[in-house]
Protein backbone atom coordinates (compact mmCIF):
# COMPACT_ATOMS: atom_id res chain seq x y z
CA UNK A 1 0.00 0.00 0.00
CA UNK A 2 2.87 2.20 1.03
CA UNK A 3 4.29 2.07 -2.56
CA UNK A 4 1.09 2.54 -4.37
CA UNK A 5 0.71 5.44 -2.72
CA UNK A 6 4.01 6.97 -3.34
CA UNK A 7 3.55 6.16 -6.91
CA UNK A 8 -0.03 7.61 -7.17
CA UNK A 9 1.98 10.52 -5.61
CA UNK A 10 4.79 11.11 -8.08
CA UNK A 11 2.95 10.29 -11.01
CA UNK A 12 0.04 13.20 -10.32
CA UNK A 13 2.71 15.45 -9.70
CA UNK A 14 4.89 15.02 -12.44
CA UNK A 15 1.56 14.68 -14.82
CA UNK A 16 0.18 17.67 -13.28
CA UNK A 17 3.41 19.92 -13.65
CA UNK A 18 3.64 19.08 -16.90
CA UNK A 19 -0.20 19.77 -18.16
CA UNK A 20 0.06 22.87 -16.12
CA UNK A 21 3.65 23.88 -17.23
CA UNK A 22 2.31 23.41 -20.72
CA UNK A 23 -0.48 25.22 -20.74
CA UNK A 24 0.03 28.52 -19.07
CA UNK A 25 3.33 28.88 -21.36
CA UNK A 26 0.50 28.55 -24.20
CA UNK A 27 -1.83 31.20 -22.70
CA UNK A 28 0.77 34.00 -22.76
CA UNK A 29 2.02 35.55 -19.46
CA UNK A 30 0.22 36.04 -16.17
CA UNK A 31 0.17 38.54 -13.01
CA UNK A 32 -0.73 38.12 -10.03
CA UNK A 33 -2.93 41.33 -9.22
CA UNK A 34 -6.47 40.79 -8.42
CA UNK A 35 -7.34 41.59 -12.32
CA UNK A 36 -4.86 39.03 -13.13
CA UNK A 37 -6.20 36.42 -10.71
CA UNK A 38 -9.30 37.15 -12.75
CA UNK A 39 -8.03 36.29 -15.21
CA UNK A 40 -6.34 33.77 -14.34
CA UNK A 41 -9.66 31.69 -13.53
CA UNK A 42 -11.04 32.81 -17.15
CA UNK A 43 -8.17 30.98 -18.63
CA UNK A 44 -8.45 27.82 -16.41
CA UNK A 45 -12.26 27.38 -17.33
CA UNK A 46 -11.15 27.08 -20.44
CA UNK A 47 -8.58 25.04 -20.95
CA UNK A 48 -9.50 21.22 -20.12
CA UNK A 49 -5.85 20.20 -19.70
CA UNK A 50 -5.33 22.76 -17.19
CA UNK A 51 -8.46 21.38 -15.23
CA UNK A 52 -6.67 18.28 -15.57
CA UNK A 53 -3.69 19.40 -14.03
CA UNK A 54 -5.16 21.01 -10.95
CA UNK A 55 -7.16 17.51 -10.51
CA UNK A 56 -3.81 15.72 -10.70
CA UNK A 57 -2.65 17.99 -8.12
CA UNK A 58 -5.07 17.18 -5.50
CA UNK A 59 -4.55 13.76 -6.37
CA UNK A 60 -0.87 14.48 -5.22
CA UNK A 61 -2.32 16.13 -2.25
CA UNK A 62 -4.23 13.50 -1.15
CA UNK A 63 -2.06 10.72 -1.70
CA UNK A 64 0.69 12.52 0.66
CA UNK A 65 -2.00 13.22 3.32
CA UNK A 66 -2.94 9.46 2.80
CA UNK A 67 1.26 8.32 3.24
CA UNK A 68 2.18 10.57 5.88
CA UNK A 69 -0.87 8.97 8.77
CA UNK A 70 1.00 5.95 7.96
CA UNK A 71 4.76 6.33 7.34
CA UNK A 72 7.00 9.10 9.11
CA UNK A 73 7.57 12.48 7.16
CA UNK A 74 11.06 11.27 6.74
CA UNK A 75 10.28 8.86 4.46
CA UNK A 76 7.19 11.05 2.82
CA UNK A 77 9.06 13.52 2.11
CA UNK A 78 12.53 11.99 0.25
CA UNK A 79 10.10 9.65 -1.45
CA UNK A 80 7.98 12.69 -2.76
CA UNK A 81 11.11 14.27 -4.48
CA UNK A 82 11.31 11.31 -7.19
CA UNK A 83 9.15 13.41 -9.13
CA UNK A 84 11.39 16.39 -8.71
CA UNK A 85 14.06 13.74 -11.06
CA UNK A 86 11.11 12.93 -13.56
CA UNK A 87 9.67 16.18 -13.67
CA UNK A 88 13.56 17.56 -14.32
CA UNK A 89 13.55 14.94 -17.41
CA UNK A 90 10.53 15.38 -18.54
CA UNK A 91 11.04 19.01 -19.21
CA UNK A 92 14.10 18.21 -21.22
CA UNK A 93 12.50 15.62 -23.26
CA UNK A 94 8.79 16.52 -23.46
CA UNK A 95 8.82 20.54 -23.21
CA UNK A 96 11.80 20.56 -24.90
CA UNK A 97 13.46 23.16 -22.05
CA UNK A 98 17.27 23.75 -22.23
CA UNK A 99 18.66 22.30 -18.77
CA UNK A 100 22.67 23.29 -19.09
CA UNK A 101 25.03 22.24 -16.72
CA UNK A 102 24.56 24.98 -14.01
CA UNK A 103 20.57 24.39 -14.04
CA UNK A 104 21.18 20.05 -13.90
CA UNK A 105 24.31 20.98 -11.15
CA UNK A 106 22.04 22.97 -9.74
CA UNK A 107 18.49 20.58 -9.36
CA UNK A 108 21.15 17.87 -8.45
CA UNK A 109 21.99 19.90 -5.34
CA UNK A 110 18.22 20.90 -4.55
CA UNK A 111 17.42 17.08 -4.64
CA UNK A 112 19.99 16.06 -2.51
CA UNK A 113 19.00 18.92 0.20
CA UNK A 114 15.89 18.04 0.05
CA UNK A 115 16.50 14.48 1.07
CA UNK A 116 18.59 15.46 3.77
CA UNK A 117 16.02 18.15 4.89
CA UNK A 118 13.36 15.17 5.03
CA UNK A 119 15.39 12.36 5.97
CA UNK B 1 11.50 50.14 -24.47
CA UNK B 2 14.29 47.98 -25.57
CA UNK B 3 14.73 44.58 -26.21
CA UNK B 4 17.41 44.37 -23.08
CA UNK B 5 15.27 46.57 -20.64
CA UNK B 6 12.10 44.50 -21.57
CA UNK B 7 14.07 41.51 -20.84
CA UNK B 8 15.05 42.86 -17.19
CA UNK B 9 11.19 43.98 -16.66
CA UNK B 10 10.32 40.26 -16.83
CA UNK B 11 12.86 38.65 -15.06
CA UNK B 12 11.88 41.08 -11.92
CA UNK B 13 8.53 40.02 -12.93
CA UNK B 14 9.28 36.46 -12.48
CA UNK B 15 10.91 37.19 -9.29
CA UNK B 16 8.62 39.10 -7.68
CA UNK B 17 6.04 36.59 -8.75
CA UNK B 18 8.03 33.77 -6.94
CA UNK B 19 8.70 35.84 -3.66
CA UNK B 20 4.85 36.34 -3.81
CA UNK B 21 4.51 32.72 -4.17
CA UNK B 22 6.67 31.69 -1.07
CA UNK B 23 5.22 34.32 1.08
CA UNK B 24 1.85 32.36 0.54
CA UNK B 25 2.93 29.21 0.73
CA UNK B 26 4.55 29.98 3.99
CA UNK B 27 1.74 31.84 5.56
CA UNK B 28 -0.38 29.50 4.10
CA UNK B 29 1.33 26.46 5.70
CA UNK B 30 2.00 28.26 8.82
CA UNK B 31 -1.60 29.34 9.48
CA UNK B 32 -2.84 25.93 8.56
CA UNK B 33 -0.39 24.60 11.01
CA UNK B 34 -1.54 26.49 14.14
CA UNK B 35 -5.31 26.21 12.88
CA UNK B 36 -5.16 22.08 13.03
CA UNK B 37 -3.76 22.25 16.03
CA UNK B 38 -6.56 23.75 17.64
CA UNK B 39 -8.60 21.75 16.18
CA UNK B 40 -10.25 19.08 18.37
CA UNK B 41 -10.94 16.30 15.90
CA UNK B 42 -8.51 14.04 14.41
CA UNK B 43 -8.86 13.76 10.38
CA UNK B 44 -9.84 10.80 8.59
CA UNK B 45 -11.77 10.44 4.94
CA UNK B 46 -14.78 11.76 6.07
CA UNK B 47 -15.10 15.30 4.32
CA UNK B 48 -17.62 16.70 6.77
CA UNK B 49 -14.36 16.65 9.35
CA UNK B 50 -12.12 18.37 7.15
CA UNK B 51 -15.55 21.28 6.33
CA UNK B 52 -15.56 21.63 9.87
CA UNK B 53 -11.93 22.44 10.76
CA UNK B 54 -12.49 25.38 8.22
CA UNK B 55 -14.57 27.23 10.49
CA UNK B 56 -11.69 27.57 12.71
CA UNK B 57 -10.00 31.26 11.50
CA UNK B 58 -6.66 30.36 10.71
CA UNK B 59 -7.73 27.14 9.31
CA UNK B 60 -10.00 29.11 6.48
CA UNK B 61 -6.87 31.94 6.17
CA UNK B 62 -4.35 29.38 5.31
CA UNK B 63 -6.61 26.97 2.84
CA UNK B 64 -7.18 30.98 0.86
CA UNK B 65 -3.90 31.54 1.19
CA UNK B 66 -2.77 28.16 -0.22
CA UNK B 67 -5.53 28.46 -2.96
CA UNK B 68 -4.02 31.96 -3.88
CA UNK B 69 -0.45 30.00 -3.91
CA UNK B 70 -1.87 27.60 -6.14
CA UNK B 71 -3.14 30.41 -8.74
CA UNK B 72 0.16 32.68 -8.16
CA UNK B 73 2.59 29.29 -9.14
CA UNK B 74 0.22 29.01 -12.05
CA UNK B 75 1.03 32.32 -13.14
CA UNK B 76 4.63 31.52 -12.32
CA UNK B 77 4.25 28.81 -15.10
CA UNK B 78 3.25 31.43 -17.85
CA UNK B 79 6.99 33.07 -16.82
CA UNK B 80 9.17 30.46 -16.22
CA UNK B 81 10.57 26.96 -17.52
CA UNK B 82 9.38 23.89 -14.91
CA UNK B 83 13.33 22.85 -14.32
CA UNK B 84 13.39 26.65 -13.27
CA UNK B 85 10.82 26.78 -11.17
CA UNK B 86 11.10 23.16 -9.18
CA UNK B 87 14.64 23.76 -7.88
CA UNK B 88 13.85 27.54 -6.99
CA UNK B 89 10.75 26.92 -5.46
CA UNK B 90 12.06 24.25 -2.76
CA UNK B 91 13.25 27.72 -0.89
CA UNK B 92 9.98 26.75 0.15
CA UNK B 93 11.88 24.00 2.67
CA UNK B 94 14.68 26.90 3.54
CA UNK B 95 12.01 29.01 5.12
CA UNK B 96 10.16 26.19 6.74
CA UNK B 97 13.36 25.19 9.10
CA UNK B 98 13.32 28.96 9.63
CA UNK B 99 10.46 29.37 10.60
CA UNK B 100 10.13 26.09 13.00
CA UNK B 101 13.63 27.22 14.30
CA UNK B 102 12.38 30.98 15.27
CA UNK B 103 8.79 30.34 15.84
CA UNK B 104 8.29 27.14 16.90
CA UNK B 105 11.08 26.54 18.81
CA UNK B 106 12.46 23.06 16.90
CA UNK B 107 15.04 21.51 17.30
CA UNK B 108 17.13 21.20 13.60
CA UNK B 109 19.55 18.96 13.15
CA UNK B 110 22.91 19.38 11.46
CA UNK B 111 21.65 16.91 8.64
CA UNK B 112 18.64 18.94 8.46
CA UNK B 113 21.32 22.22 8.24
CA UNK B 114 23.52 21.14 5.80
CA UNK B 115 20.32 19.93 3.80
CA UNK B 116 19.15 23.73 3.80
CA UNK B 117 22.15 24.85 3.15
CA UNK B 118 22.49 22.44 -0.17
CA UNK B 119 18.65 23.65 -1.04
CA UNK B 120 20.04 27.25 -0.91
CA UNK B 121 23.14 26.83 -3.18
CA UNK B 122 21.56 25.13 -5.65
CA UNK B 123 18.23 26.88 -5.95
CA UNK B 124 20.52 29.78 -6.15
CA UNK B 125 22.61 27.91 -9.18
CA UNK B 126 19.67 27.55 -10.95
CA UNK B 127 18.10 31.17 -10.39
CA UNK B 128 21.08 32.35 -12.37
CA UNK B 129 20.50 30.53 -15.54
CA UNK B 130 17.94 32.08 -17.93
CA UNK B 131 14.28 31.75 -16.64
CA UNK B 132 12.70 30.72 -19.79
CA UNK B 133 14.19 28.57 -22.39
CA UNK B 134 11.21 27.80 -24.86
CA UNK B 135 10.37 31.33 -26.19
CA UNK B 136 12.74 33.47 -27.51
CA UNK B 137 11.34 36.79 -25.81
CA UNK B 138 11.85 35.03 -22.56
CA UNK B 139 15.15 34.59 -22.08
CA UNK B 140 16.99 36.66 -19.93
Amino acid sequence: MKWALVAAMVLATVLGDLLQSHEMKQAGEQSVSARGFARLLHVIAQRRLLILGIACNAVSFFSFMALVQTEPLSFAVPASSASFVLETLLAKFVLHERLGARRAAGALAVLAGVVLVGG
Amino acid sequence: MTNRSARSGAALKTYFVLLFFLALKAAGNSAMAWGMKQVPERMSINPALYLHAMLNPFVAMGVIALILALLTRMALFSLADLSFILPVTAIGYVIAVFLGKVFLHETVTHQRWLGTLLIFCGAALVGSTSRNTTSPEGQS
